[in-house]
């Protein structure tokens, strides 16, 4: 792809990424901030490309330990942010009636 | 083998990249926040699964050990991390994506020879080197394997401006003959900017540099995506580093802060007042039974939790109180500072798991006028959210830091484990007023004592 398509996808994707997360409550912070923190994992896909292209057995020992780091990040950046949001089940809106997804038994009594 | 075609490859990586944007629409709510983390996981391995129909791979087998290796080491960690040791590992997955970018430009070094990809391979070196080795001081300030407080000497300023000056110097050479010998002093400088970068700032503030360190790495990984010339990486890193900004600016915002303030404040000295010392003045100390008679015979209480109370594991117990005091008839809710524990939306957490409902959980600026009318705010291993200091003393470091008003209350109880400071290392003077009470020990201990003391009532 050439450098100007290149340049016009990063702008493009600069101002979804200011979209996003613009009004965002400050309890949500920290799951967002995890989840964010697992997409650029997926340098996996570029860790991954450059050990499949290695001759060289050091660039090689180079390349997997950059698939281990980045598939730490991406598979830990997505269990931990998970782990977060189940916390979240139970108190699904402020609303005070009970809705049919969570029964009452998240309520109390 | 036969391979996917480059259309059906970047249909599949913008079909990655859909996913991604879609997460992070979805973490903007408590109700989708669940299926957005879901659909952005799905997208990586749409990624993942795409590179290898559509490269041509050599060591595949290498390759996939190496996830088994990453995935079987993170998979576990992150599922049975205690919930307070989560802001550290998220810095630890943080730090370790940005190494990854950091290598994958390293080695892709060799096989370019346009400067401008080089200038990228430069970027991405010294940003992932920064966020690798920053995100590393950050787990261990949080993890306690290091002192929480700012840590400054002199000349920081000068040694981080010469190292940032050799790194630009090197950076520039590497870009003109793409010499590897300076790309690994370069590696080497940006590891060293990072851990300089992030020494000196104040335990409280923490939260705020993992955030920016994120944004780091989503900018180092689009860099690495422009020097593979891989439109995804691209894409999903830019995302980050600009959503991560925005939430960088928005926590630092909850907490009355300015980024550059917190990144620079220590380097221009004068903000690190406090002290660890544990003074000696006198404190009036009470019993579990003193305690629950001051909230059985309330009209309105206010329960401020804090770090303590995620240490202690005691957010059920909390929960418990709560509900004794409601069934007394008591008005009971829980003010939630933004920044109370260790990250934003923590206490969030901790409470919801203990089914605490969400109208109990009241925002500081929702509930700040309430202490007015509280008979007693009961403080529960929070510190610094509650020190006035913050509206006083000019000098210390969590001055300007939006404070739950506590003092309003007629009476104040701290459950505390001692008079050690909180995580910012300051005093708090308002344990020695005379409408505060403190009842010394472990939040679950203590609030189980005070449980038990309400329902003999």
């Amino acid at each position: 792809m050439d450098g100007m398509s290149l340049l016009t996808i990063t702008v493009l994707a600069v101002f979804v990424g200011f979209e996003v997360v613009s009004k965002v409550s400050s309890t949500l912070h920290t799951p967002l901030m995890s989840g964010a923190n697992a997409i650029h994992g997926i340098i996996l896909v570029g860790a991954i490309i450059v050990a499949g292209q290695a001759a060289d057995p050091w660039v090689l020992a180079v390349a997997l330990l950059a698939v281990v780091l980045a598939t730490a990040n991406l598979v830990g950046g997505f269990v931990v942010t998970d782990r977060m949001l189940e916390m979240f089940r139970g108190r699904q809106r402020p609303a005070s009636k009970v809705d049919a997804v969570e029964p009452a038994e998240e309520r109390r009594p | 083998m036969t391979l996917l075609n480059p259309t059906w490859t970047a249909l599949l990586y913008l079909a990655a990249a859909a996913c991604f944007i879609l997460a992070l629409k979805g973490l903007n709510s408590p109700r989708t926040a669940r299926r957005g983390n879901l659909i952005g996981a799905l997208g990586a391995l749409l990624a993942v699964v795409t590179v290898f129909v559509s490269v041509k791979l050599d060591n595949i087998p290498w390759i996939l050990g190496a996830i088994a290796v990453g995935s079987g080491v993170a998979a576990p960690v992150a599922r049975r991390v205690q919930m307070t040791q989560m802001p550290q590992l998220v810095a630890l997955f943080n730090g370790v994506g940005g190494g990854a970018a950091a290598l994958v430009a390293l080695l892709e070094l060799s096989h370019s020879d346009d400067p401008w990809v080089r200038l990228a391979i430069v970027f991405t070196l010294l940003v992932g080197a920064v966020s690798f080795a920053g995100s590393g001081v950050t787990f261990a300030k949080l993890q306690g394997l290091m002192t929480t407080r700012p840590v400054t000497f002199p000349g920081l300023p000068a040694l981080m401006a010469l190292v940032l000056l050799a790194a630009v110097g090197a950076g520039v050479v590497v870009m003109l003959n793409g010499s590897l010998v300076l790309a690994l002093t370069l590696l080497v400088l940006g590891l060293a900017a990072g851990i300089l970068l992030v020494l000196p700032v104040g335990g409280a503030d923490v939260p705020i540099v993992i955030s920016l360190l994120n944004a780091f790495t989503g900018l180092a990984v689009a860099a690495s995506g422009l020097v593979l010339g891989n439109v995804l990486l691209v894409v999903a890193g830019t995302l980050v580093g600009a959503s991560g900004t925005i939430l960088t600016r928005a926590m630092a915002a909850a907490m009355g802060r300015s980024v550059a303030g917190i990144m620079f404040g220590a380097f221009k000295g004068g903000s690190t007042a406090g002290s660890t010392a544990v003074s000696e003045r006198p404190v009036r100390s009470s019993s579990a039974e003193d305690v629950a008679v001051l909230l059985g015979y309330a009209q309105r209480v206010i329960i401020v939790p804090g770090y303590g109370l995620a240490v202690a594991q005691g957010q059920h117990t909390a929960a418990e109180l709560a509900l004794a005091l409601e069934a007394r008839g008591i008005d009971v809710d829980f003010a939630i500072h933004p920044v109370a524990g260790r990250m934003p939306g923590h206490m969030n957490v901790l409470l919801a798991e203990a089914n605490v409902p969400y109208e109990s959980l009241k925002e500081m600026s929702d509930i700040n006028s309430d202490f007015r009318t509280a008979d007693v705010a009961l403080v529960v291993g929070a510190n610094d959210v509650v020190n006035p200091a913050a509206k006083t003393t000019s000098g210390s470091p969590i001055y300007g830091m939006p404070i739950l008003e506590v003092a309003d209350a007629r009476q104040v109880v701290f459950l505390k484990r001692s008079m050690r400071p909180g995580f910012a290392g300051i005093e708090n003077e308002l344990l020695y007023e005379p409408q505060t009470t403190l009842l010394f020990g472990d939040a679950k201990d203590s609030l189980t004592k005070v449980l038990g003391a309400v329902k003999a009532l």
